[in-house]
């Protein structure tokens, strides 16, 4: 891991990707999870769950992405219709990766619209579960193309709940955990005193001025940032030849 | 022992403009949609549809008849967003009352278990609780005196779900992997109406299949419908997968269109269409 403080242009000593950091970035979300579901949501979480289950978090437990847990083999070794699924979120013992339309600083995420709800210039998706999964179980985001758009400075909607917004609860706050937003551009955290986004690591090739440009809010950017770590060579083999031969990751992230 | 066999218009005719009414499935798999488009005939209006919302939410918000929606989200799943509720929901067409997945569910099972309410961990924070005034909070009597949504008991007139087989008493059974919510519906609801793939005789039901498949019991179904394909062109594994090429046409063409090709007949005239479109494509 470098200690530089501005990324390089091209080329990393690794020989990765920018997708391919990303799928690290996600997978480190799981490290030392213990036995609990990755929930993972879009591809590039989904690769970095598998790859945390084939490595260092081989506890992990995955689903097919319907109502079956499963082994990395496909070996059916559960049972997790909607209905169980909600109930294993409220009993904590899971930790997802969401989607965001919108981000702002303290981790306020909005995926049901944009603009006024009582009229919505933009229909999205609905709270679905962003809500629950906030309280009751870590809950990251992934962002595959990082702008102002989705950076924002506040969200039109709170489905998933930030920081001030359940500081204003703090019994509610028992088991909010908010561990990390990774996005084509690097990781962030909420280590500030006020819990408000920091950026936690540069994916190599990126630069501070790059995210901050990118970025609708003022982020937290500490004095040294690391870059994403390298993934081992062990890891790229996997990742290339096992767990996404086909290239898909390179669809979702390019460069 | 009764037999509550019915047509799907019979099932719609027993609605009236202004009920709540329950629709089971997820997104979009396994919707009873033949008694979607049952009501769609029969020009039932001024709804509060209840739904983990998928074409059915789309249809109905598309030809007007909801006044108020009660749901987590509309999806056609492989197309991310319902176009037909989208474009509803952005011209303001009916109320929304927009929960959590989690709220959903306490609120189907408190209208099972006859509770005003059930005490649920979501929704404290989020603007679930800005969008919807009319939402309460209970604080835990006891040491921890936490404070939860009191999730109002999401209590139906009418349920409409579709399984994959039943017996002619109202049994219906599941073969895919998930339940989604359909037996909460069932039993949140006044009626419910359960269609199916195909009508057997009780002792077929469990000749092959476990009986933990037996997901709807006969005490809370009011009306069985034997409807083939009466799920398209959502999915109804492993009966049959989504029909993803019409889906798509569905949520391309324009609603008036769409309607006046595929919903201005009965069920086996929709079931005509569609047969006739897909000979088209291939």
């Amino acid at each position: 891991m470098s200690g530089a403080t501005h990324g390089t242009t091209s080329g990393t000593a690794s020989g990765a990707t920018r997708a391919e950091y990303c799928v690290i970035a996600c997978a480190e979300a799981w490290r030392g999870a213990g036995e609990i579901l990755a929930s993972p949501m879009g591809l590039i979480p989904s690769l970095g769950a598998r790859l945390a289950r084939r490595t260092f978090s081989p506890d992990l437990l995955l689903t097919d992405g319907e109502a079956l847990l499963v082994d990395l083999d496909g070996t059916v070794e559960g049972w997790l219709p909607y209905r169980r699924h909600l109930d294993l979120v409220t009993g904590g013992r899971r930790h997802v990766m969401m989607g965001a339309s919108q981000i702002d600083r303290y981790g306020n995420q909005n995926i049901s619209c944009v603009g006024d709800w009582a009229r919505p210039r933009r229909q999205l998706l609905g709270v679905r579960g962003a809500p629950v999964n906030t309280l009751n179980n870590p809950t990251s985001y992934w962002v595959p193309k990082h702008s102002r758009r989705v950076f924002v400075e506040a969200v039109d909607m709170v489905c998933g709940v930030g920081h001030d917004r359940v500081a204003a609860h703090p019994a509610a706050a028992r088991f909010h955990h908010l561990p990390r937003v990774v996005s084509d551009l690097g990781v962030f955290d909420f280590a500030t005193p006020d819990r408000a986004m920091r950026l936690a690591s540069l994916h190599p090739g990126v630069t501070v001025e790059e995210v901050a440009e990118a970025t609708g809010f003022a982020l937290a950017v500490p004095d040294e940032v690391p870059y994403t770590r390298d993934p081992t060579a062990e890891e790229l083999r996997l990742i290339r030849e096992v767990i996404d031969p086909a290239g898909s990751r390179d669809r979702e992230v390019r460069g | 022992m009764s037999d509550k066999t019915m047509t799907a218009d019979e099932a719609a005719s027993r609605l009236v403009g202004g009920m709540t009414v329950g629709i089971g499935g997820w997104g979009s798999r396994r919707k009873p949609m033949a008694l979607v488009r049952a009501v769609l005939r029969a020009g039932i209006g001024d709804l509060t549809v209840v739904s983990c919302g998928g074409p059915d939410v789309g249809m109905l918000a598309a030809a007007g008849r909801i006044r108020k929606l009660v749901a987590p989200f509309a999806t056609l799943d492989s197309i991310p967003l319902e176009p037909h509720f989208r474009a509803a929901r952005e011209r303001g067409a009916f109320e929304l009352m927009e929960v959590d997945e989690a709220m959903f569910l306490w609120g189907l099972r408190a209208a099972a278990y006859r509770l005003p309410f059930l005490p649920v961990r979501a929704g404290i924070g989020s603007d679930v609780m800005r969008v919807n005034p009319g939402l309460r909070t209970v604080t835990s009597p006891y040491d921890d005196g936490e404070t939860f949504v009191a999730m109002p008991a999401l209590r139906l007139d009418a349920a409409f779900v579709h399984v994959n087989r039943a017996d002619r008493r109202g049994n219906g059974q599941y073969l895919g992997p998930d339940p989604y919510f359909d037996d909460l519906f069932c039993e949140a609801a006044d009626t419910a109406y359960v269609s199916c793939e195909r009508i057997v005789d009780t002792a077929e039901l469990t000749k092959e299949a476990a009986p933990q498949t037996l997901l709807v019991g006969r005490h809370v179904v009011t009306g069985v419908i034997e409807a083939p394909n009466g799920a398209h062109f959502t999915s109804c594994a492993p009966d049959h997968g989504r029909d993803e090429a019409f889906q798509r046409m569905y949520a391309t063409t324009p609603w008036e269109d769409f309607a006046e090709r595929f919903l201005s007949g009965d069920e086996p005239a929709y079931q005509s269409a569609v047969r006739t479109w897909q000979k088209e494509g291939s």
